[in-house]
């Protein structure tokens, strides 16, 4: 009951019933890209409020509360204002690598979605190489960080993307380790697999199993959303907006949207690979449809991400260099040294 | 390709004057290797409005007004600089009651002082919450003034021989509330800021300003206590009622940016223990000494001084007899204590800079005058 996998199961199956295969994978394949967009545009427009809301009431502020019910149409509003601004492109700029950077940080920012389990049976396409394809596409923002900050031609800007290259190379290497230790347990490096692999309770998330894999999968994929207090690449105190200083209009809006997605993004792979994807919290919960469970984890984990925002101040660049290599990858390594330990001995 | 055949070059950028990090209109002219200072030029004078020179036109009593923009943080402070000045130069003597309202306002602006300065500060570093949490403190002092003269930022509160108006009834269980909450809420900016490890990294060693530099660029306030300077001339050269309370000024060590963060938390602690004292012994009487319309000071000329919020403010007043002085310079603190950022702020990094700049607490108003 509630299940939406059972849904799109049935879609696909009355489909078949009338059209040649070939129709029902186009179909299927453009209902479902468009079900992520729609789904992931919300959640993207709810996140910027949300964000607002809590800062706020963190801060003894309402925040936004004129636009519809405690404020919650405002995002829209300021989409609606962001649309409506004149597209600026600075003179110097590069126009083509100008035009193509919130494209590819906001397209690759809705890629990862592709492997992402959201329920069960709720997944585009359950790669059998998930986790990988994931780290491969999500740094494909740097890219286009670096590519916003070459183009505007802004020396600001250029400090900003070079920071965001310099931190997202260098908290790839202990994110992609401390995921190695949920693949090892998994035995598998598809995201579905992960999952089913933690089924039965609680206890038997990874969280538990290498709590130190999750710490440093926390701390690098902080660093990885560009959240506070690693958000040293815009840096608004310093680089006053770092590498999108130039953008104005839509494009602006493409990249703060995708850092949203983005938070999302790294939350939802948290929740998948330590805390159980999908899985409720006892079994006898399973009345409760799995992708309320993967929603609700996720929010949970966006709101601690939320949380260190309002909380923290920012860290330094270098500081930030020597923390991710003298100190998250050598645990990231230790974890993996006592995951492989741990296999050994109780199986 | 070998390292040394790639080129890198210096170049410059020019922070401010709409950087939101320079606190107003300052603009740094920055000549950076990469991420690294190598050189800082500032840049005054957008916010200049040539205040001496509108001392030289107006009567004593005409250019209070205009203290109060000298430095609009602390405006109080900033009256009292130059009716200190002006009092001394026609030799008026001030009502007890009112020299006990004069430093319970004085202090009760510097606490607000400093509280925008923790919120600006906690900003440049990237901790957004404690800004409104400062602010928060520094409304229910602005409420006080709000009640004793109805301004919120320039005040026009005092006046040679006196302060212009009596406290309000309501003024007292209000002031004694806030004192009665004010500490624990400086702890609360404590445990926010002050055991953050990342706190910690951003200002400890950061901007060392060694005794001697201070010294040879006139530093003055926090800003030279933080390098271990026991200088306070609220104690060193006690002008007003100051004698008379009992508070301790607090002394950094290092002189980086955490000493002088903790230099400035713990004066507002004894800012609030002297605004205690003085509300407790608080006498009744005039708050005024009757001084002419047209009011004219003997011939002479006058020094006097004292601690404003960021450092000495000093008035040097030449009356030639007339309505109207004849010469009037002000030297201001953030003046002084600007010039030391070309030198304490080189071979860090941009972030740094950023921190430097909001530890020495810097107005531009005040720079420019």
């Amino acid at each position: 009951m509630f299940e939406l996998g059972g849904i799109f199961e049935a879609i696909g199956k009355w489909l078949n019933g009338f059209l040649p295969p070939v129709w029902v994978t186009i179909i299927s394949a453009v209902i479902t890209g468009l079900a992520v967009l729609g789904f992931l545009s919300l959640l993207a427009l709810f996140l910027v409020w949300w964000e607002r809301k809590i800062s706020a009431h963190m801060q003894q502020r309402y925040g936004p509360m004129r636009t519809g019910w405690h404020g919650v149409l405002q995002t829209i509003a300021d989409g609606v204002k962001l649309l409506q601004k004149e597209d600026l492109m600075p003179k110097d700029a590069d126009r083509i690598v100008y035009f193509w950077a919130p494209i590819i940080c906001f397209g690759a920012a809705f890629m990862a979605y592709l492997v992402v389990p959201f329920g069960k049976g709720i997944i585009v396409q359950d790669l059998n190489i998930g986790i990988l394809y994931i780290i491969a596409i999500t740094t494909f923002t740097v890219v286009s960080l670096l590519m916003a900050g070459w183009a505007s031609n802004n020396k600001w800007a250029l400090l900003g993307g070079m920071r965001s290259a310099a931190q997202i190379i260098s908290y790839e290497v202990p994110l992609s380790l401390a995921i190695v230790g949920a693949v090892m347990l998994a035995q598998t490096l598809s995201m579905n697999g992960i999952v089913s692999a933690q089924a039965g309770g609680f206890w038997h998330w990874y969280v538990f199993r290498e709590p130190l894999g999750f710490l440093v999968y926390y701390i690098a994929a902080t660093a990885e959303a560009n959240r506070t207090p690693f958000d040293i690449p815009e840096a608004e105190q310093e680089l006053v907006a770092g590498f999108n200083i130039e953008y104005s209009g839509m494009k602006f809006a493409m990249f703060f949207l995708a850092e949203f997605v983005n938070m999302f993004t790294v939350s939802a792979i948290a929740v998948t690979l330590f805390f159980g994807g999908w899985q409720p919290l006892f079994s006898f919960l399973g009345f409760i449809p799995s992708w309320v469970w993967f929603m609700g984890k996720s929010l949970v984990s966006v709101f601690v991400l939320m949380w260190f925002r309002w909380t923290y101040p920012r860290i330094r660049v270098d500081q930030l260099m020597n923390f991710a290599w003298k100190f998250l990858l050598p645990l990231a390594f230790l974890n993996i040294i006592l995951v492989g330990f741990g296999i050994v001995v109780f199986k | 390709m070998t390292v040394k055949e790639l080129k890198t070059e210096e170049f410059m950028v020019n922070m401010g004057p709409q950087h939101p990090s320079t606190h107003g209109v300052c603009k740094l002219v920055i000549k950076m290797d990469g991420e690294e200072i190598k050189e800082i030029t500032p840049h005054v004078g957008f916010l200049h409005r040539s205040i001496e020179k509108i001392g030289e036109n107006r009567t004593y009593a005409q250019f209070v007004p205009y203290t109060d923009r000298i430095d609009y943080v602390a405006s109080m402070n900033a009256n009292h600089a130059y009716v200190i000045a002006a009092e001394k130069l026609g030799g008026v003597e001030v009502p007890e009651r009112a020299e006990y309202l004069r430093v319970i306002m004085a202090e009760l602006n510097r606490i607000a002082s400093h509280l925008v300065w923790l919120a600006t500060f906690a900003i440049d570093l990237g901790a957004v919450t404690p800004f409104l949490y400062a602010f928060r403190e520094r409304e229910m002092i602005l409420d006080l003034f709000e009640m004793t003269c109805g301004q919120r930022l320039t005040y026009n509160y005092m006046c040679i021989g006196g302060v212009n108006w009596d406290i309000p009834k309501e003024f007292e269980p209000k002031l004694r509330e806030f004192l009665k909450i004010f500490p624990s809420r400086v702890d609360d900016y404590e445990d926010l800021l002050t055991n953050n490890p990342i706190f910690l990294y951003r200002t400890k060693n950061i901007g060392i300003l060694s005794k001697e530099t201070a010294f040879e660029y006139s530093v003055s306030g926090p800003s030279l206590r933080g390098s271990g300077v026991k200088w306070d001339i609220r104690k060193a050269e006690s002008y007003s009622i100051y004698d008379r309370f009992d508070f301790d000024i607090p002394v950094g060590y290092n002189g980086d940016a955490w000493d002088r963060y903790r230099v400035r938390m713990r004066e507002m602690r004894e800012s609030a223990k002297i605004v205690q004292q003085a509300i407790d012994g608080l006498p009744g009487g005039d708050i005024q000494t009757k001084v002419p319309r047209t009011w004219k000071p003997p011939e002479g000329e006058v020094f006097t001084r004292i601690e404003a919020p960021r450092g000495e403010m000093a008035y040097h007043i030449v009356s030639d007899g007339s309505t109207k002085p004849y010469r009037m310079k002000i030297r201001t603190a953030s003046f002084c204590n600007l010039q030391v950022l070309p030198i304490i702020g080189i071979n860090h990094l941009i972030a740094d800079l950023v921190a430097i700049f909001g530890s020495l607490d810097i107005i531009l108003p005040e720079v420019d005058r």
